[in-house]
């Protein structure tokens, strides 16, 4: 038995009216590996991270998960074929209170036992340290709560794969280092196989194994964190940019 | 808020004591008074049906008389031309409200009309079928379906031919199964995914949520419970005409007591109702006092008016806070 | 059925249609500016009606002169309601609004009950009976009139959006609010003249429906629902697919009363909302939102 990546992604194309965003792109997550999604603003990462998880499909190209062809399918069969994920404009359900927020992502398992999805929402809650913020209604939470909102929501559909754009965008230093550890934590006790599209270089770094990078919806680079730093064209285009 | 709480909290201790005074009514109070408890009790009735299409999953309808002239024809017209008993007819209300819903909750959602304009296209079904059922013979067309009234000595249930206490019983029987009915539904699985559709469509697709299908779901127990109550309509007050049964005002009568009330709560429709009506009641009083045409919509409207200014969010939750029953449910 | 007869019933039908799509465009502006849907808007139609009844039966000014009067009235109005009441609910959700222009229009619609009592009032002018011949055709002489006035009306209105420096503001507001706040603009004022201005088109439509129709108080809902139809056929924002949908719906009318049973006619119009509703919700002219 040859084993396959967790998700791979095969000259994964998208034009909006003509506008090409993105553009032959193929990279592989192997299973149980942390990759990081990087590029300068509007180089494509989001489009494809929704390309990925089915919010729209795709122009041409595929995407395998887990050895089977998801391509065109849309997000909710996507979600339940595992793969969680997070939006970068965060989209609570605002009504509800914290925990229920995360129930719901819970309820497809034990015939939809309300109370076991409630006792596993309050159990992911306690890991993104919004335990004592269960019973708040989700509007009242603050931005980087709402941001652990976001990847305890998609932790509760118990993905094999997580989708995470910009988690740690607006929380401080501090918070952010905690919430590396806690995705470390998390990949290495259960094997979650995790993608992310990080704005915050030092978190980028601390967790990634494997770095891919894109500009103007093309895959420019990928490697290690230290291949990709190093990498010309990359230094040229992107952290060029922000490394004057 | 869990459901083995519920019954043994101070909400449900309150609400075992309403019933209980509901109950005994028809011992203590005359016809008219009856009969606007009966109507109370209606408009709670189809406010909560409504409100598990709208309150619980987020979508708008304007037309919910369709729902209410397809149950009160369907078991009108099978009594007058078979004499089926209305509790045969009733199923068959909501089988032809499940399909008519199902087609609308269909094509609108397939085709995306969402918001203000899928409650365009709710209107829009209501008012063909009214239009409809205005040229259609065998209901009696514009002319109407009347029932049959005998007097009689004892009621007759299974006919539901007989006295106003009868009717009265059998609203406030409706009303609380439809009251414990949205609440399992709130408190299961569907209830979640419905407020989590409410709240953000995406959202809830992306957690794996079959949005579609629990939106269908949620039309078409709102149009089947609906229909039952137009089975009352039809047989509590004898006489079907589609300009009045189907007529967009009898949508719009409809869901105001849940907005007043709060809207996605469980009492709120029930409070709602009582609001409407007992200001309905005040006014009409004041009205004949006054002898003017008019006066009592016009109060009326202000008192809409003043509500959604001071309580936008329905006068339930705010009472229930000031009660202290925040954490009992919803 | 000759040609003659069908060409005629088409021609009223056009007409009229154009008074239609006058009244719509006061809920097309309304909705297309401030994402508020206007449903005390056949009330606003109807206090229009009663308005140029009362300047012709008490002071003798006919419809077309009143006009300005009437417009100008309820665009105070508008502005008003916009601006004491509306204002606060603009980010509220949906059903909130609904029941808060429908509270409105149970209070308009009453007052109108209380002062001119149940009965249809029509008026009569000298013009009523009067034609003109144009060939086979024979058009009335008042439908002609209110057909032509009604698109003066729509072009004053279209020239304003267009040159006028208040107009570009509110076009400006409608395409992004805070942009416009941010560049100084008063958003709450504009929005308040484009009430005023919405609710000036259904004074104005008041007026010339009044040449041709009977008045009576408990018209209001079937013209909210007429405005809603002629708005989702021709485009709900757009100005010009508010006459063109208005025409549609004035054809239709006109020719389903003498082709199937007139009772029937409501049920046409239905039928093409649900139809534009499914396939082309933005409307015949409107874009793609």
């Amino acid at each position: 038995m040859t084993s396959h990546p967790m998700l791979s992604v095969c000259d994964l194309g998208k034009s909006f009216r003509g506008l090409r965003a993105v553009n032959a792109v193929t990279f592989d997550v192997p299973k149980g590996a942390i990759v990081g999604l990087i590029g300068p603003n509007g180089a494509g990462k989001t489009t494809t991270f929704n390309l990925i998880a089915g919010a729209f499909p795709p122009s041409d190209g595929k995407v395998t998960l887990d050895g089977h062809d998801v391509t065109g399918l849309g997000q909710a069969e996507i979600c339940r074929a595992g793969v969680g994920r997070t939006f970068q404009i965060v989209k609570p359900f605002a009504g509800l209170s914290v925990e229920e927020n995360v129930m719901v992502g819970g309820l497809r398992y034990d015939d939809g036992d309300v109370e076991t999805a409630r006792a596993r929402a309050n159990d992911i809650l306690r890991l993104l340290e919004l335990g004592d913020k269960a019973r708040q209604p989700a509007q009242a939470l603050t931005l980087p709560d709402r941001k652990r909102l976001e990847v305890a929501r998609a932790l509760a559909t118990r993905p094999k794969l997580l989708l995470l754009d910009e988690v740690m965008a607006g929380l401080r230093p501090v918070e952010c280092d905690r919430m590396v550890a806690i995705l470390q934590g998390l990949n290495k006790e259960t094997g979650l196989t995790i993608l992310l599209i990080e704005h915050v270089m030092r978190a980028v770094m601390a967790l990634s194994d494997h770095v891919v990078v894109l500009h103007h919806g093309e895959k420019i680079a990928e490697g290690t964190p230290a291949e990709v730093t190093s990498h010309p064209k990359v230094l040229e285009c992107y952290l060029g940019e922000e490394h004057e | 808020m869990n459901a083995g709480t519920l019954f043994s909290s101070r909400s449900a201790r309150l609400l075992l004591g309403l019933l209980a005074v509901l109950s005994l009514a028809p011992l203590g109070v005359d016809d008219y008074t009856l009969s606007i408890l009966i109507a109370v009790l209606l408009q709670a009735y189809l406010g909560m049906s409504w409100n598990v299409m709208m309150g619980f999953a987020g979508q708008f309808s304007l037309g919910h008389a369709l729902y209410i002239g397809l149950g009160a024809y369907a078991a009108g017209a099978l009594f007058i031309h078979f004499g089926v008993s209305p509790w045969i007819g009733v199923f068959a209300g909501m089988t032809v409200s499940v399909a008519v819903s199902s087609v609308i909750g269909m094509l609108g959602f397939r085709f995306k009309v969402m918001g203000v304009y899928f409650a365009l296209l709710t209107i829009a079904f209501a008012e063909f079928t009214r239009v409809l059922f205005d040229h259609w013979g065998w209901v009696g067309a514009s002319s109407g379906l009347v029932l049959p009234v005998t007097n009689r000595v004892s009621d007759d249930f299974w006919l539901l031919r007989g006295s106003t206490s009868m009717f009265y019983y059998l609203i406030l029987a409706m009303t609380v199964a439809g009251f414990l009915f949205s609440r399992s539904l709130l408190m299961r699985r569907i209830g979640y995914y419905w407020q989590a559709i409410r709240e953000n469509e995406d959202a809830a697709d992306a957690l794996g949520i079959p949005v579609f299908r629990y939106k269908m779901i949620a039309v078409v127990i709102s149009a089947a419970m609906t229909s039952v109550g137009g089975m009352f309509i039809a047989f509590f007050s004898n006489n079907l005409f589609p300009e009045s049964i189907f007529s967009m005002h009898r949508s719009l009568e409809l869901i105001l007591g849940p907005i007043i009330g709060g809207v996605g709560t469980l009492f709120g429709p029930i409070l709602g109702a009582v609001i409407l009506t007992a200001m309905g009641e005040t006014f009409t009083i004041l009205g004949e006092h006054v002898g003017i045409d008019g006066v009592k919509q016009i109060a009326y409207g202000i008192c809409l008016l003043a509500i959604l200014i001071v309580k936008p969010n329905g006068v339930w939750p705010w009472l229930r806070h000031r009660l202290g029953l925040d954490g009992d449910g919803k | 059925m000759d040609a003659t007869f069908f060409l005629n019933v088409t021609s009223s039908g056009l007409l009229t249609g154009l008074v239609y799509g006058l009244m719509a465009l006061g809920l097309s502006v309304i909705f297309g500016v401030m994402r508020v849907v206007n449903f005390a808007h056949g009330d606003l139609m109807v206090v229009a009606m009663y308005a140029a009844f009362l300047l012709f039966t008490k002071l003798g000014i006919q419809p077309v002169p009143a006009l300005p009067l009437v417009a100008g009235g309820l665009f105070v109005v508008g502005y008003l309601l916009q601006r004491v009441l509306i204002n606060r609910f603009l980010g509220a959700t949906e059903h909130i609004q609904f029941l808060l222009l429908l509270s409105v229009a149970i209070i308009i619609t009453n007052v109108v009950l209380m002062v001119f009592g149940p009965d249809a009032r029509n008026i009569q002018l000298d013009a009523s009976f009067e034609s003109y011949s144009v060939g086979p055709l024979v058009l009335d002489k008042v439908r002609v009139i209110a057909a032509i006035t009604a698109g003066g009306v729509a072009a004053l209105l279209w020239a304003f959006f267009r040159y006028t420096t208040t107009g570009t503001a509110i076009r400006a507001c409608a395409d992004n609010p805070v942009g416009a706040r941010v560049v100084g603009l008063d958003v709450e004022k504009l929005y308040a003249v484009t009430f005023g201005i919405g609710a000036a088109c259904v004074g104005a439509a008041g007026c010339l429906l009044l040449l041709l129709v009977d008045v009576h108080p408990h018209l209001s809902s079937d013209y909210t629902l007429l405005g809603f139809i002629i708005v989702i056929l021709g485009g709900l924002g757009s100005l010009g697919g508010a006459l063109l949908g208005g025409i549609l719906v004035g054809l239709s009318e006109a020719l389903s009363g003498v082709l199937i049973a007139p009772s029937l006619k409501s049920m046409f119009s239905f039928g093409l909302l649900i139809l534009v509703l499914l396939l082309r919700p933005q409307g015949i002219l409107g874009k793609k939102p």
